[in-house]
């Protein structure tokens, strides 16, 4: 792990809006970002709860959609080229004996940064886990929630439950490598894209994997190494071999690691102040849905403020020395240079 | 106008709703074990009853968003309504719905 070690001014846990925005503001203040997410691509809940429906209370903005929304703020951060991580989740989180801070992934990266934000929201993005006994024991052995190896699926007999994009997706592309392949899902519709659904559907005429209509109702194998799956269907329980199982019901947010790392908590969610949003551990900052303080209201716009706010007060953590004066990004040519503008 | 709930402790709770809330305000609202994720917005299932049967026929039918959202909770049954797509009225006052395991907050139910 030595020597792999990234450093950097920030970095911003969650890449939701408040997570982007929050790069804007550090930016104009020459602070350099790292933004982590557990997703694989940005604009936390809007990209992933509702990327097509529109928000109008968004100052400037009469409306725009989710997706519209994370697609301007990228655009807005751009010139100030923060490094993302997607696909990974801040496991650790630790303040070193100089006060800068330690964070680890689940990928095994090891970040050292002077000063952390965490912007996660409603918490990480994680697989719904189907109500079936003892999946925990079948977890990261024969049940997966994504593909990191293909390899892993080689010559098995795979099963993948579920009805959208995901599901379809990767039905069409395990099945040429699977010794069997069944999808499942719990009725004959199916709301993934419809040329996906069309190949599906070829490839059960051609006999080359099953489609069962039915939910999961149990798994058998020992030591969590699964043999065969249970569903109920309209014609009773069925039960399939198999020795790998894909379940796709899409993400809920956990709140996970964030618990664990010493902050003051209120109802799951962090204590800040209102002055700089800087939670029990000075030094580390909480913005965004995540936070809590008198009259905390959970919108967008809320935690663009609280971006602005944090901006300063990190700034000054970094450059306790540098004399921050008070600048538009309208009139100063300084910022613009920045922007990229001037 | 009230709605009767069961929760996923199996415990009955008898809520005053408002004309016009929809049904997973008012759980909510009363700080049952409802995840509501999405705040209403049809987009995120964790806010997913069971009717009781004998209600089905009087709620409005499933639309296609919600049949689509249902897709992504693993517990669906016959009864399976996402409580934020049923509005309070007079016509289902009284009401009786059972919060589903994949409704809770959290890892709280199985
Ligand atoms: C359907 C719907 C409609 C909405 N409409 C509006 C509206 O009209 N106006 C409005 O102002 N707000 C609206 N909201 C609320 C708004 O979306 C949230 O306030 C906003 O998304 C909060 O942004 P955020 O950056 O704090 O967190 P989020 O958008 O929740 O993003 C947090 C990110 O952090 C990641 N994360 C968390 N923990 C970790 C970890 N340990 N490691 C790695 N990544 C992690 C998560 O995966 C997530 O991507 C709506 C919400 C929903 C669901
Ligand atoms: S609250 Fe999200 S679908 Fe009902």
């Amino acid at each position: 792990m030595s020597g792999n070690e990234i450093v950097t001014d920030v970095v911003v846990i969650g890449a939701g809006p408040c997570g982007l925005f929050a790069v804007f503001e550090l930016g104009l203040l020459d602070l350099k970002c790292h933004v982590i997410d557990i997703l694989d691509r940005p604009g936390g809940q809007c990209a992933e709860l509702y990327p097509e429906k529109p928000i109008y209370d968004i100052p400037g903005f009469p409306v725009i959609t989710g997706q519209g929304l994370t697609d301007n703020l990228l655009a807005q951060i751009a010139p100030f080229s923060p490094e993302f991580h997607y696909s990974r989740m801040v496991n650790g989180l630790e303040r070193l004996e100089d006060g800068s801070f330690r964070l680890e992934t689940d990928a095994g990266e090891v970040f050292l940064a002077k000063v952390v934000v965490i912007a996660a929201g409603g918490g990480s993005f994680q697989p719904k886990r189907p109500p079936v006994a003892d999946i925990e024991a079948y977890e990261g052995k024969s049940v997966f929630y994504s593909v990191r190896k293909m390899d892993d699926f080689r010559d098995q007999d795979i099963v993948i439950v579920g009805g959208g994009d995901s599901a379809l997706d990767w039905t069409l592309n395990l099945q040429p490598i699977a010794r069997s392949l069944t999808l499942v899902h719990r009725r004959d519709a199916f709301r993934a894209a419809p040329d996906s659904v069309n190949k599906m559907k070829a490839l059960v005429a051609d006999g080359k994997i099953s489609l069962l209509i039915g939910q999961i109702a149990g798994l058998e194998g020992p030591d969590g190494n699964l043999e065969r799956i249970h569903f109920a269907t309209d014609a009773g329980d069925v039960s399939v071999p198999a020795t790998r199982l894909m379940p796709f019901f899409g993400l809920t947010m956990k709140l996970g690691p964030v618990a664990d790392w010493g902050l003051e908590l209120n109802d799951n969610l962090i204590v800040v102040d209102t002055e700089k949003f800087e939670t029990s551990v000075p030094g580390i900052f909480a913005i965004g849905d995540i936070n809590t303080y008198p009259g905390k209201l959970k919108l967008i716009l809320s935690g663009f403020h609280e971006a602005a706010l944090m901006a300063q007060r990190a700034k000054k953590i970094i450059s306790p020395d540098e004399r921050v004066i008070f600048q538009y990004t309208t009139s100063s040519t300084k910022l613009q240079k920045k922007l990229g503008v001037a | 106008m009230k709605i009767l709930v069961t929760d996923q402790m199996g415990a009955e709770h008898e809520l005053e709703g408002l004309e016009g809330w929809r049904v997973m305000e008012v759980i909510r609202d009363w700080g049952l074990n409802i995840k509501a994720e999405c705040g209403g917005a049809c987009s995120c299932a964790t806010c997913h009853v069971f009717v009781a049967e004998e209600w089905l026929d009087r709620l409005s039918p499933r639309t296609d968003e919600e049949e689509d959202m249902l897709d992504t909770v693993p517990d669906v049954r016959e009864t399976s309504r996402l409580s934020c797509q049923i509005l309070m009225s007079e016509a289902i006052d009284g009401l009786a719905v059972t919060l589903a395991p994949s409704a809770a907050r959290d890892d709280t139910a199985a």
